[in-house]
């Protein structure tokens, strides 16, 4: 069989042996943990706590506030010891809730068993989902009952489930596939039925061979087709998955759903099968950690809210010279500033290694690497010089809205120019100006 | 206050190996058979060449750098060796090193450093340095000496090229043989005669996918066509494709100097334009105009639209709709 692909990418380094087989290890819950009421895309979620009140495992602590939100859960047993701002990966301090855990995970009675889930229509399976705060597990944590609630007038016929894992480093996604394949199954069928979808797609990078076989093995007993796809980078972004399987392509500035396709990572998947039938809301999550600078690399599940410093300290700590902690994988994670910071809903990892000091950055040459290399079709040296030269107009016009982040542009720049920071630059002026027009 | 602080960088946080530096200097090691064949045939005076022309270039470059306050660490990227050599590589073995000095200065003053250095000229340096000489110096800059290795009357001797544009070679059966030119035993200047060493480089350079292929690739196409319709019209008065693609200047300038990246487009369809102009020029030249050569002037000529294909070709966006359908 031919493996499928999208045109152009990147092949780096995949760093994946460290990790790759190594099962999943539970973290014990730490003594304390900081949920943040804001890990996902949209507005941040309400306290329903407040200081000294007594919690219990998977008990609602914040509350969706809208659509765009999704609802935070106790990850542990104990009581609240305060309300407050607590620094958060993605940069800023954000309102969290800080729970003593007592060590007892006394559950939440209203977790509920439902006997067949697959008898549930659609509208009570999103409100599941939703109730149990599931966001993307993939990375960009966007609240997962929005995605599976397509908009009248865009009828879906595929539902995509995400296993390629395209970043290096990361084995997380493959080992929950090794792990609970069926739940992912399982999981993927309830968003079939939930979007009204036809067939399930899973598509999986040929590195990961042996999840393939596997899941293709099990796929028997459903209605979901299991896809190699090749291994490069970005396969499993969103809109380059959706090409490489079906040849469609989500217009620019559109969703998948205009091309009557919802996608899912695997992690995703199977949050949604625990949350359906066994009511357990997302308080914990796999993350891989790994990187030369942590001394035992292994996937973890964390309940969240777990700090890194606990996390990396269960992996036998850091070396002495690691200088850069990542979150997220290697080509789009966010560098952290310290180990305070607690894992949330969309930690895919945890990586620590040491950067070289400086690299000496160069004029741009011209050389067209960066165009060759992007998946979505861009002139990323085009976009940093309209940027930097303040021509928005002209950087909207040539794609800078479409720029996905992926960071293939930088990764094969000879001259080491920061490619992506200068687009994320010119995306955030963009928008910041067409807020001002629009007011 | 943290114990410890890490660093913050904008992702991502992976980066190839490739670099600058490293793409110069591959450039270089490709060059280097053909300066090794343009020593063995014209012994002492390219050696003399060459010394004036990277000295020359190095010291003008360190000047720049230091009137403009830039880091001195760029002298050592590559760039400005590879613009010494090619000029070098496209003087005659007869020129005088203090034209070779002067040609030297104005290519990395005037055709690079004053657009702001690496990255930033709009012509190949090496070419602009070259018609400068070819302008000012034009005896000079056309007074020919057989190879080391070949003994013919020195006083009347001219390239495979002038032979064929003033002596009607072709009518006469005086052409010089391919086999002649393959090898490189034969006058014109001194890293451009050798056509297999160039060919060995220019091996290189392709499989490490440092040159665009579609740059020699559209320039011999275009060329090939472009004088192949009229060899075939009248082979008694034309000379043949093969003859164009290995005679003079054309190889060292498809595979080393039209490949220049900063001075050739950014994407596909713009260099397909640029490497198909170019080729149709050096046709235009050889055959109708009034110098024998074309390449440099052909070579120039498109780079001037080079900013122009940048901002009008573009690649479709992933979900653009196509214009075409």
């Amino acid at each position: 069989m031919k493996t499928k692909t999208f045109p152009h990418g990147i092949h780096p380094p995949e760093g994946k042996e460290s990790t790759a087989e190594k099962k999943l290890e539970f973290l014990p819950p730490p003594e304390k943990v900081y949920i943040p009421l804001h890990q996902h895309f949209g507005n941040p979620a309400e306290p329903l706590v407040k200081k000294g009140d007594a919690v219990l495992l998977g008990q609602e602590i914040g509350k969706a506030t809208s659509l765009f939100s999704a609802s935070v859960h106790a990850s542990v047993s104990g009581k609240v010891l305060s309300v407050d701002g607590h620094n958060h990966p993605l940069g800023k301090p954000v309102l969290a809730v800080i729970l003593a855990n007592d060590g007892e995970e006394r559950v939440h009675p209203e977790w509920a068993e439902t006997e067949d889930p697959f008898a549930l229509d659609p509208e009570q399976i999103r409100k599941k989902v939703k109730g149990a705060g599931i966001v993307g597990l993939g990375g960009a944590a966007f609240p997962t009952a929005v995605k599976i609630t397509p908009p009248k007038d865009k009828p879906i016929d595929t539902v995509i489930i995400n296993g390629c894992e395209c970043e290096p480093i990361l084995t997380a996604d493959y080992r929950l596939m090794m792990e609970y394949p069926e739940e992912i199954l399982k999981g993927a069928e309830l968003v079939r039925i939930a979007t009204g979808a036809d067939r399930i797609l899973v598509g999986i990078e040929d590195n990961k061979k042996k999840a393939f076989d596997f899941l293709q093995q099990k796929s028997s007993s459903y209605s979901a087709e299991v896809f190699l796809v090749k291994t490069k980078y970005p396969q499993g972004a969103e809109k380059n998955l959706i090409y490489a399987l079906l040849g469609r392509e989500v217009p620019r500035g559109g969703l998948p759903f205009d091309v009557g396709v919802v996608v899912q990572n695997v992690g995703t998947a199977k949050a949604v099968w625990d949350a359906v039938k066994k009511g357990k809301p997302l308080y914990e999550r796999a993350v891989t950690v790994s990187g030369n600078g942590i001394k035992q690399p292994k996937n973890l599940m964390v309940r969240i809210g777990t700090p890194f410093q606990a996390v990396t300290d269960c992996c036998g700590g850091l070396h002495e010279d690691v200088n850069t902690i990542i979150m997220g994988g290697p080509m789009m994670g966010l560098s952290q500033y310290a180990l305070d910071v607690p894992v949330i809903k969309g930690t895919s990892g945890i990586l620590a290694w040491a950067s070289p000091k400086q690299i000496t950055e160069y004029s741009c040459i011209q050389c067209g690497r960066c165009v060759e290399h992007c998946p979505m079709g861009l002139m990323p040296t085009q976009l940093m010089k309209y940027i930097k030269y303040e021509q928005l107009s002209d950087a909207e016009n040539w794609g800078a809205l479409d720029c996905v982040e992926c960071g293939s542009c930088q990764y094969s720049c000879p001259a080491k120019i920061p490619l992506v920071h200068w687009i994320r630059l010119g995306k955030n002026q963009i928008i910041s100006q067409k807020r001002k027009m629009s007011a | 206050m943290p114990e410890k602080a890490f660093i913050l960088q904008s992702s991502p946080h992976f980066q190839g190996s490739d670099s600058v530096p490293k793409i110069m200097y591959t450039v270089i090691i490709a060059l280097l058979p053909a300066v090794a064949a343009s020593v063995y045939f014209f012994r002492m005076r390219a050696v003399g060449l060459y010394i004036s022309c990277l000295a020359a270039s190095l010291a003008t470059e360190a000047i720049f750098l230091w009137i403009r306050k830039k880091p001195i660490h760029s002298l050592w990227d590559g760039s400005v060796v590879i613009t010494g050599l090619l000029l070098a590589m496209t003087l005659p073995p007869t020129l005088s090193l203090e034209l070779a000095v002067i040609g030297s200065v104005v290519a990395v003053a005037i055709g690079k450093q004053v657009f702001g250095g690496l990255g930033h000229n709009i012509f190949n340096p090496a070419l602009v340095g070259r018609a400068f000489l070819q302008t000012a110096f034009p005896v000079a800059m056309t007074t020919w000496l057989p190879p080391a290795t070949l003994a013919v009357d020195t006083a009347t001797y001219a390239t495979p090229l002038g032979n064929l544009k003033f002596q009607e070679a072709v009518a006469q059966g005086t052409l010089t043989p391919l086999k002649q030119l393959f090898w490189g035993n034969t006058g014109g200047c001194i890293g451009e005669t050798s056509a297999i060493a160039l060919l060995l480089g220019a091996l290189l350079l392709l499989s490490k996918k440092t040159i665009d292929w579609r740059i020699p690739a559209g320039i011999l196409l275009s060329l090939t066509a472009f004088t192949g319709i009229f060899w075939l019209a009248n082979p008694d008065k034309y000379a043949s494709p093969a003859f164009h693609i290995i005679a003079g200047g054309l190889l060292i300038g498809a595979f080393y100097m039209a490949t220049d990246m900063v001075s050739s487009p950014i994407y596909s369809k713009g260099t397909w334009i640029y490497a198909l102009g170019i080729g149709i020029m050096v046709g235009l030249v050889r055959l109708f105009g009034g110098f024998p050569e074309g390449m440099m002037y052909s070579i120039l000529f498109m780079n001037t639209f080079v900013p122009l294909l940048n901002r009008t070709f573009r690649p479709r966006i992933l979900g653009e709709r196509r214009t075409a359908s």
